[in-house]
């Protein structure tokens, strides 16, 4: 089969890979029919985050049809339209029947367990398409994927709806919502999203669902803050105002109930904490850029709650420790659990309550991956989301 | 060195998690001058513990989790010969001998006298308190000689013994979990 591989930082390539087949009695083979590059799809291609190997498949948001199922798997049948969610989970450990199912306990294969659990303290559950440290699973930017533990994970589909409309459901929708879920948003609150990607777009979204009364979104992309605004959102580019003044004073003084960090360890910005932390990270003295997660934490109003969503993997250095404990913040983070919304989620799309197909930008071949990459990473303002389409010339 | 036990400490903890370097096998009272190295690891199992208990007692399915074990065969209800995977296309054999058996709570193993590599093991099944399941504590202790053989047996324990033996314990609790060991190989 033909399948995007990592051979390096900025090096991607098309390439042909022998076709997955069942291995384990729960396992399912799916013929993808659409899949997404994912900004955390850029932390491999930065290499910012460790743990890869040349030859690895990428790719965790993608659905399909399935083609074969192990003999285990009672739920699925071939010729189910399926999401696959990009959290692997076993659905039978403590984690997963508390529906903790990025905690899943058993995913990680033994042998690629010591790594996380050395960085962590436990080890961590497997994602899709992503670093050795969770997993080293093949991901889903290819013709096919096999899927483990697929009788947890995957959500059928029913027919007549568009692979555009439910593709999100296996990453980013989730994430957007378990980010607005942990803001515990009340009635007449103002939540703060910062990074108008998809994940901070989704979560705009969502916070609204959830009944926030105002949301302010901050990012340095006109054609993102234009997306968060037609989402109903009031917007602040960093580079035209003072963040966290602008934000004072459009909450009367008080500042935001509830500050969402969608942006993650590559933040913007040429203040200069972030640049002392380009030199801190470039000198391996820390490894996270955390400069939107301080200034969430400065903006957050006293006794506020703050949401992480955005991806961070190790040290950050000058984290503003005093500002969180005498203002009294909460903090909620985490990946997402996704099994656990796709099913409310799946009904909200249903209804029409949540769209997801407006942050689509680009649609491409799946041979047109590598240039996808490059322009999702390098022109940030009018890529906002890349789908990619499996050609199957090889089937 | 001065070495300490888990008698020794104030600590409601087991010997494997004492500070010490070379940690007492006679925590264990298995031999008191053994001198030999611990290793232990406590894992929570969503299982009812006779079942886990009656899985491991049946020693043939050992190698189905212990990646360096080739086969387990059974004389009778307590002898069983061991064949380990050494280095370089090399089997190291031993008979083991069961010396505790208490169903669904513990069992325990030591190498026969002539074995090259002494070693001995305890598992032990508990019911973890908060409706968790099963908490599974394997100890294992073994002699490494030096030279040759004693090379042949750091590898059979994998590169680190602990290392080796925490994996060896993961992979029980994912077959026993979920049916099946995780793999993120896409082909058989």
């Amino acid at each position: 089969m033909r399948a995007l591989t990592w051979q390096g930082k900025h090096d991607v390539r098309v390439e042909t890979v022998p076709d997955p087949q069942i291995v384990n009695p729960r396992d399912a083979i799916i013929r993808i029919t659409s899949t997404a590059i994912c900004g955390s799809d850029l932390h491999l291609y930065d290499h910012t985050i460790p743990g890869m190997k040349h030859g690895d498949i990428l790719g965790h948001e993608f659905m399909g049809e399935v083609v074969d199922v192990g003999s285990g798997n009672k739920k699925l049948k071939v010729g189910q339209r399926v999401v696959v969610p990009f959290v692997i989970a076993c659905g039978n450990c403590f984690f997963c029947r508390k529906q903790q199912f990025a905690a899943c306990d058993n995913s990680n294969p033994a042998d690629k367990s010591d790594p996380s659990e050395l960085a962590y303290g436990y080890p961590m559950a497997a994602a899709f398409g992503y670093s050795h440290l969770t997993g080293g699973y093949s991901g889903g930017q290819a013709e096919f994927a096999r899927v483990p533990y697929s009788d947890i994970g995957p959500i059928v589909i029913p027919e007549g709806i568009d692979d555009d409309k439910v593709l999100f459901l296996s990453d980013i929708l989730p994430t957007g919502w378990m980010a607005a879920l942990n803001c515990d948003i009340e009635p007449g609150d103002v939540v703060a999203v910062w990074g108008c990607g998809p994940v901070g777009l989704f979560a705009i979204q969502s916070a609204f669902v959830m009944g926030a009364h105002r949301v302010i979104a901050i990012d340095h992309h006109p054609r993102r803050l234009q997306l968060a605004r037609s989402m109903g959102a009031e917007v602040l580019d960093f580079e035209e105002v003072k963040v966290r003044e602008a934000l004072a004073e459009m909450t009367g003084g008080i500042g935001p109930d509830a500050c969402i960090d969608a942006v993650g360890m590559e933040s913007h910005g040429m203040s200069a904490d972030n640049l002392l932390d380009h030199v801190k990270v470039a000198t391996f003295m820390a490894t996270d850029r955390v400069h939107a997660l301080r200034q969430v934490i400065l903006a957050t109003r006293k006794g506020g709650r703050i949401s992480i969503p955005g991806v961070y993997g190790g040290i950050a250095d000058k984290f503003p420790i005093g500002a969180l404990m005498e203002k009294g913040l909460q903090i909620k983070s985490g990946q997402t659990h996704v099994q656990r919304f796709m099913p409310e989620l799946l009904d909200l799309i249903l209804d029409g309550k949540l769209d997801t197909t407006f942050l689509i930008s680009h649609r491409l071949d799946l041979e047109a991956a590598p240039e996808g990459y490059r322009n999702f990473k390098e022109k940030q303002n009018e890529y906002t989301k890349v789908v990619l389409k499996p050609r199957y010339t090889r089937h | 060195m001065a070495r300490r036990s888990s008698t020794d400490i104030h600590s409601d903890a087991p010997a494997s998690a004492v500070k010490d370097p070379n940690p007492s096998a006679a925590a264990l009272a298995i031999d008191e001058d053994d001198t030999g190295d611990l290793i232990g690891r406590t894992v929570t199992i969503n299982v009812p513990r006779q079942a886990l208990y009656a899985f491991w007692r049946d020693l043939r399915n050992l190698p189905l989790f212990m990646e360096n074990i080739e086969s387990v065969q059974v004389y009778d209800p307590t002898r069983s010969h061991w064949k380990v995977k050494g280095p370089v296309d090399t089997i190291v054999e031993w008979d083991s001998v069961i010396t505790e058996d208490i169903p669904g709570e513990v069992i325990a193993w030591s190498s026969s006298d002539e074995a090259e590599v002494p070693n001995s093991g305890r598992i032990e099944f508990r019911d973890a308190s908060n409706g968790r399941g099963t908490q599974v504590t394997v100890n294992i202790v073994y002699d490494p000689p030096a030279g040759k053989i004693g090379k042949a047996f750091a590898k059979l324990f994998g590169r680190e013994p602990n290392i080796q033996a925490r994996q060896d314990l993961r992979r029980f609790k994912q077959l026993m979990e979920t049916g099946e060991i995780p793999t993120s190989e896409i082909t058989r």
